[in-house]
């Protein structure tokens, strides 16, 4: 927590908890979308049990004066609709001395988690106050409340409580009463810190999770096809491109399972659509034959990986950094490909726009890594990267000369006819092959085409995107994907200035580029890996590609929980005071 | 029932069956029926007068998934068990190509089984065409699902013991729009149910009992006992059920075919511009 020179601290968090279908997650979102109205930045993380519907639910919400990097470690507020196994939370609900808790029910027994914090309780029974208005539901309640403390203009909640109305089939009367109600109820809690005010000329904002940013990013790259199966937690990407690739001219279609959707993918872009599925874990471990026959035959193809906990079923709801070993190494025999990274929920939308433009240029597979945090979260971000790059293949549309399919060019990349070209007529083949494309073990042809594929990876200029840099310090902190946001912020509270700390969050995981990352690394004397691994996979993958030596240490810790802020500072702090 | 189906238009340009064949020399066995099967293609694909270019032919792993390097079509050869959900990719991509998926016992039925259920019950435009040798060749005479339970082999001494896959009766029941069962020594009969298959709308699975002479030498037997089906072509699932369950598997001809429209794409009445989602997005 920061307080600011006025007292008002500039971010605050807020966990709202009930039992299933209470309501908690439309109050978040409300909350949210009302604090971003009136000018705040914040974000929404979910949480619930494994039950499909019922069970318990809580709703992170936090809100702030500048964008968010990285969910918090401590809530000010916790607000429980009721106290049925709230417990379940109990590790990630911190709270201390500091923290506020609202209940909204009476003569309840608190959890430990709560009375061992030392935290401030404030008994307001929003239920029984209900007990007047007939039909009104705690829930909205619970915004008013919420709405008031944090200091949200009362129109603005009302209003965006009004767009949910036809949604949510709410009684308007009875929901602006239940909204009041709240209202009043605020005068019974006393906060020890106040929400500092949004600035007062905000630029534009987007509310967006991670996983809808990926879909748009395809989009906005020309892909016109996807097919997938469903899996948590990267579903969403799916019922959100649906609809909407039906109004741009392309189409989803729901595949029997991972084998088929990523061949039904491989067989649209094959044909000239660029294509994308999206999966998890058990996904990408099935796809991974056929991300080798994308390779070999060089059919251009993303696939968007959204990382849970692993290995096997393992907690599909929670975040991982824990495919890395198998995008990067998963396929068989010797098979480049493009593996890349989003560092921030906005960025899932450049990258993934990135991966399909590199596709393509490339005729290769590439994997973005997301993951649950990145994908499931609502953030109220800055507006996105804007950027036109689109897909662009090299399309032979006429044939003057003798088609060979997999010639030899200088660049590594041949290119492709598509069916219904006349005389470009090719066989696509897993086998290895000859330029023509006609199967051949032979020594001179595996060498060749080996060389080829491996060539139009390595001799590609990448740009500067490949990693974000900053600062230029003799301690280098490497990081990727959502870890990058905690990280940064650590890193911005630590050494302000940049002069300390050089951090590098990599978003090009493959092909390696040892060259570009020795340069980059030059001058640095000590080194954090940091990750969301048991296994430490970024790590060793880093000692695989560059040479970092004993220059380098791990802090890699595994899901579910987000990767500790405060744990981050106090070694950069002890790093940097050296 | 409307039992009157109309072939779509198809140009009709002069061709002749060499004009489908590559000069690449197969790698099946002499004798082998897959050798007529190609040739059954070729004539059918003369007989429709498509442009070679017009046309991709796809296919999994095993000695049958070989054929498109041999046409001179577009092809995809790709991994074992997945060419239907390839093919599908393709057709939904670029409808106005002919796609024919060619299969095996092996590839077809038992690693990319699950494909041939979906692929029927999708009943998107494609042609199935499954080399039937009741063997992997490939890699040298494994038990396949069409084996005789009694067939001694290397990886079950004295037979699997277990039931044949029966494929027509599974794609009736998972909604094959049409089904024939056809055999490699008649290539021209062959040809006309390939030929029909890529004209009749939606997914159609065609047989093809193709001996394998090295690892089922006894399969040679095979031209004495195919006969045509004793029974017109029907459009009742019921009676198709009838014919396709107790008959022994010999018969040959078009067996069933329904008049499901083909699955198409659907697509939103009104077309956007992708800028136009970022709306949804702005605070």
């Amino acid at each position: 927590m920061t307080s600011s020179q006025s007292g008002k601290i500039k971010r605050i968090a807020i966990a709202v908890v009930g039992s299933g279908g209470s309501g908690v997650m439309t109050v978040g979102d409300l909350l949210l979308r009302s604090a971003a109205k009136a000018g705040w930045y914040g974000m929404m993380r979910r949480s619930s049990g494994p039950q499909i519907r019922g069970g318990e639910a809580a709703a992170y919400v936090e809100l702030s004066t500048s964008p968010l990097e990285s969910p918090c470690e401590y809530f000010n507020i916790l607000l429980a609709l009721d106290w049925k196994n709230v417990e379940r939370f109990a590790s990630e609900i911190a709270l201390d001395k500091d923290s506020v808790v609202i209940s909204g029910e009476a003569g309840v027994e608190f959890p430990e988690m709560v009375t061992d914090s030392g935290a401030k309780i404030w008994d307001v029974d929003l239920k029984a106050m209900l007990k007047k208005l007939k039909g009104g539901r705690t829930n909205i309640a619970a915004l008013g409340l919420l709405g008031k403390l944090i200091g949200c203009p009362a129109n603005i909640v009302r209003n965006t409580l009004e767009n949910k109305f036809s949604a949510k089939a709410l009684d308007p009367e009875v929901s602006f009463a239940a909204l009041e109600l709240g209202v009043q109820a605020a005068s019974q809690v006393e906060l020890i810190m106040e929400l500092a005010p949004p600035a007062a000329d905000a630029e534009e904002r987007w509310a967006i999770t991670g996983n809808q940013a990926a879909g748009l990013g395809a989009l906005r790259a020309g892909v016109r096809f996807v097919a997938a199966y469903p899996i948590t937690p990267a579903t969403e990407i799916l019922e959100w491109m649906s609809p909407r690739l039906r109004k741009v001219g392309g189409f989803l279609l729901q595949a029997e399972d991972e084998l088929a959707s990523i061949n039904m993918s491989i067989g649209a872009s094959y044909s000239g659509v660029p294509a994308l599925t999206a999966t998890s874990g058990p996904g990408l471990a099935l796809m991974s034959e056929s991300l080798g026959l994308a390779v070999a035959a060089e059919i251009p193809l993303v696939v968007v990986n959204v990382m849970r906990g692993g290995p096997s079923t393992g907690i599909p709801t929670k975040s991982e950094q824990t495919d890395l070993n198998l995008a990067v190494h998963g396929l068989h025999g010797d098979a480049p490909h493009l593996v890349l990274a989003p560092h921030s929920i906005p960025d899932c939308l450049w990258t993934t726009q990135w991966a399909v433009n590199l596709a393509e240029k490339l005729q290769t597979p590439a994997i973005v890594l997301s993951d649950q945090s990145l994908g499931q979260t609502l953030a109220v971000t800055k507006r996105p990267r804007d950027s036109t790059i689109k897909a662009e293949r090299e399309v032979l549309k006429k044939v003057t000369e003798k088609y060979k399919r997999y010639a030899l060019t200088d660049s590594g990349v041949s290119p492709m006819t598509l069916p219904g070209t006349p005389d470009g007529q090719y066989t696509a083949d897993g086998l290895e092959h000859t330029p023509e494309g006609t199967p051949s073990s032979m020594v001179e042809d595996h060498d060749a085409q080996l060389e080829k594929r491996d060539r139009k990876l390595r001799n590609f200029d990448y740009g500067d995107d490949w990693a974000e840099i900053t600062g230029d310090g003799k301690i280098a902190v490497i990081t990727w994907g959502s870890t990058g946001g905690t990280v940064r912020e650590a890193v911005s509270q630590i050494d302000p200035e940049g002069n300390k700390i050089r951090l590098m969050v990599i978003r090009l995981l493959s092909p390696a580029q040892p060259d570009i990352f020795k340069k980059a690394l030059e001058n640095a004397e000590r080194v954090l890996v940091v990750e969301q691994s048991y296994g430490a996979q970024f790590y060793r993958y880093l000692r695989g590609y560059f040479e970092l030596d004993e220059r380098a240490e791990s802090f890699s810790k595994p899901g579910p929980l987000p990767i500790s802020s405060t744990m981050l500072r106090d070694k950069l702090q002890e790093w940097t005071t050296v | 029932m409307n039992n009157i189906l109309v072939p779509p238009t198809i140009p009709v340009n002069t061709f002749i069956p060499k004009d489908y064949k590559s000069s690449i020399k197969p790698v099946w066995c002499p004798g082998c029926g897959d050798h007529t099967v190609l040739m059954g293609f070729t004539k059918a694909m003369a007989k429709l007068g498509l442009n070679p270019e017009d046309a991709v032919v796809v296919s999994g792993i095993g000695c049958s998934s070989r054929i498109p390097a041999y046409t001179k079509c577009y092809g995809f050869h790709g991994v074992h068990g997945r060419s239907l959900p390839i093919a599908a990719g393709i057709k939904l991509a670029h409808p106005e190509l002919s796609v024919l998926v060619f299969s095996g016992d092996g590839d077809g039925y038992s690693i990319g089984g699950n494909h041939f259920l979906h692929a029927c019950r999708r009943n998107i435009n494609l042609t199935y065409v499954v080399m039937d040798n009741q063997v992997y060749g490939m890699t040298k005479g494994q038990p396949s699902p069409t084996t005789e339970p009694d067939w001694d082999n290397g990886m079950a001494p004295g037979g699997t013991n277990l039931r044949p896959f029966q494929p027509l009766v599974i794609a009736l029941a998972a909604g094959a729009n049409f089904i024939a069962r056809g055999f490699s020594g008649d290539s021209n009969g062959t040809a006309d149910l390939i030929a029909e298959a890529v004209t009749h709308p939606g997914f159609s699975f065609v047989e093809i009992l193709s001996p394998c002479v090295t690892f089922r030498p006894e399969q040679r037997a095979w031209k004495d006992m195919v006969r045509s089906a004793p029974v017109k072509t029907t459009f009742d699932r019921g009676q198709a059920a009838r014919h396709l369950a107790t008959d022994d598997g010999f018969y040959t001809g078009v067996l069933f075919r329904d008049t499901r429209p083909a699955f198409e794409p659907p697509k939103a009445k009104t077309q956007v511009e992708v800028s136009d989602f970022n709306q949804e997005f702005i605070v």
